[in-house]
């Protein structure tokens, strides 16, 4: 962590203390309805990232990413109601089971030579089937859905996830100020170089020796892991669990967008890119409900142009540009 | 006893020609243009909603408007690949797959704000009638759907076959640069083929339209099912789409009659994965 501080410039230095300083004091000055936002912020950029690992890193499409959030979210909700246990040692299962899913994956995937759309039509196959399967999963609550219980009582043991709202806000803030932490090491480190080496060339990355498998596998599972403790941050926050929900397609690529947005390959990318899109997804809520139109499809069709848009102008992102502007370029690893 | 099962299976033959006149768009645009069509099953619910409009304002049959609507989705798919998706041939897979995403998602969400999430059920006067045929309940619109997605799945085949553009379309496939050389316009080629796949996914919803009632969030089911179909027949095989589709229609059949509807489409995940595994290439599709 002190290594990748040395090797930021002061600038760079600058800029982090200073966004870092304004989240951190940010509940202060804004209102519920505005920390609310900034939660979910923080939650698209924490599991952004832990995809962005696997995709913009070690060049790996998954589009099933629900399939971890979900299981993780689960895992943690079924031991607590059934268990009693909180989700400090929930996390662990979760992570756990999404790791052992993302092992299981990888390993057909990869052992079998499924690579690109195809591997990734695979992560969806998985999603669905699991989607399809926790709906007929009568103790996890099926397609009726899986609810925390709400006490009165234990509101105040931040420690078990149960408080106000502020306890969410900066669990999200550590979890996505631990992730970026996680990434910029990772990439520095002789893994992630494997990582750079198999995404640009797996052929030539073979040829010098590296083990593209191992690596490979090393980024899906730690993406998985990763993504299971968003889940179970998602299941504490909202306390309810639909399979139909949480599984489905349109959950994965919500993960995806903030990464592709903010620019694959990139640390700061998943932030940006999930400070651009919510707030604009909730500005447009705002804004239609206002002038009375009352269409559940305007977010996402709008959502859908800005992909388009994004990826036919600025397929690297938002972040590598604003970053050239701001004079703060991450180094080329 | 087994003459229900054999009922059951029929069904699923029947249905699942429609989901392989489906498969066959994604196969064809797939195989030649090498660009994953991610918002296939949405193209085939907006052919369903088409379908039904104009059943529901000018009471017109399906299966009248199955060309029409067939060609003006060809013109669409031409529209679409010479403005948006040419430029992106060149382009990593990633970017191909969000593009199309992005137009995946716009076209569910225009429909649910037009439609709305209910279902819309399209009544055809003669919905129940059916035929017997020894121990065999067919029913009249499964057997005309099917029917018409064999004719225009033979059609496509011929097209290929014998035509002088099908021809050149098959040259494209096989070798770009050999195309190119010898004088191909391969990105006009690419427009009319991801026009002729948009033809067949047209006319698979207008087909569909007689046996399911049109949703706007059949669309990711339908562009899934799509997909699995084309892996499971083998991706570049026309037949195998078709072959595919058949097997999948059964399959679903046979689970939903077995075991639950709601699980069915468990059971093609579960035969993907298997395919996957086993036979990367698809039941009837060469290495890749």
């Amino acid at each position: 962590m002190i290594a990748v501080w040395r090797g930021l410039s002061w600038r760079q230095r600058a800029l982090i203390t200073l966004f870092f300083a304004a989240l951190v004091l940010a509940p202060l000055i804004a209102d519920r309805y505005l920390v609310s936002v900034l939660t979910l912020i923080l939650y698209f950029a924490y599991v952004g990232q832990a995809w962005n690992l696997m995709m913009g890193y070690a060049g790996q499409l998954s589009l099933g990413h629900a399939l971890y959030v979900g299981l993780g979210a689960y895992a943690a909700a079924l031991l607590w109601i059934y268990a009693g246990i909180g989700p400090w040692l929930g996390v662990l299962a979760a992570i756990l089971i999404a790791t052992a899913f993302g092992a299981f994956i990888g390993w057909l995937g990869f052992r079998f030579g499924v690579e690109g759309v195809y591997f990734a039509l695979l992560t969806i196959a998985f999603a669905e089937f699991t989607r399809i399967a926790f709906d007929h999963l009568s103790f996890a609550g099926g397609s009726g859905g899986l609810f925390l219980p709400y006490e009165q009582r234990r509101l105040g043991e931040w420690w078990n996830l149960r408080g106000g709202q502020l306890v969410f806000y900066y669990t999200a803030l550590l979890l996505a100020t631990a992730a970026v932490i996680v990434v910029a090491r990772l990439t520095r480190s002789r893994l992630g170089y494997h990582w750079l080496a198999v995404r640009e060339d797996e052929a030539a990355a073979r040829a010098l020796g590296i083990n593209a498998f191992r690596a490979k596998m090393a980024a899906v599972m730690i993406s998985a892991g990763m993504t299971a403790v968003g889940g179970v941050f998602y299941a504490f926050y909202y306390n309810n669990l639909f399979p139909g929900q949480i599984f489905d397609i349109s959950r994965s690529i919500e993960i995806i967008l903030a990464p592709i947005v903010g620019g694959l390959g990139t640390i700061f990318g998943p932030v940006i890119g999930a400070f651009v899109l919510t707030p604009l997804g909730e500005s447009l809520i705002t804004i239609t409900e206002r002038f009375g139109i009352n269409a559940p499809g305007v977010k996402a069709v709008f959502y859908g142009a800005v992909l388009m848009v994004i990826i036919f102008l600025r397929p690297s992102g938002v972040w590598p540009w604003l970053a050239g502007v701001l004079g703060v370029s991450e180094r080329k690893p | 006893m087994w003459s229900i099962y054999l009922n059951v299976v029929v069904q699923g033959v029947l249905t699942g020609l429609i989901y392989g006149l489906m498969a066959l768009g994604l196969s064809v645009i797939f195989g030649v243009v090498r660009v994953v069509n991610f918002a296939h099953g949405e193209f085939a619910v907006v052919a369903m909603y088409a379908t039904f409009v104009l059943f529901k304002t000018l009471g017109l049959d399906p299966l009248l408007v199955v060309l029409p609507i067939a060609a003006a989705f060809f013109i669409v798919g031409f529209l679409l690949q010479t403005v948006l998706i040419n430029s992106f041939v060149e382009r990593p897979e990633h970017e191909q797959f969000i593009l199309l995403v992005g137009v995946a998602i716009i076209v569910v969400n225009v429909l649910l704000m037009i439609f709305g999430p209910d279902t819309q059920p399209t009544n055809l006067s003669y919905a129940f009638d059916s035929y017997l045929v020894g121990p065999l309940i067919i029913d009249k619109v499964r057997i005309y759907s099917a029917v018409a997605a064999l004719v225009i799945a033979a059609g496509l085949f011929a097209f290929f076959r014998f035509s002088r553009v099908g021809i050149a379309i098959r040259a494209c496939a096989d070798n770009l640069v050999g195309a190119a050389v010898v004088g191909l316009n391969v990105k006009r080629l690419y427009a009319l083929t991801f026009g002729l796949g948009l033809a067949c996914v047209g006319a698979a919803g207008t087909l569909m339209v007689m046996i399911a009632d049109a949703a706007p969030s059949l669309g990711p089911a339908y562009t899934l099912l799509a997909f699995i179909i084309v892996i499971i027949g083998g991706l570049g095989s026309m037949a195998g789409a078709l072959v595919g589709g058949v097997l999948i229609g059964v399959s679903e059949a046979l689970a939903g009659f077995l075991i639950e509807p709601s699980m069915k489409s468990m059971f093609s995940f579960a035969l993907l994965i298997a395919v996957l595994v086993l036979r990367p290439q698809g039941l009837m599709g060469r290495r890749l």
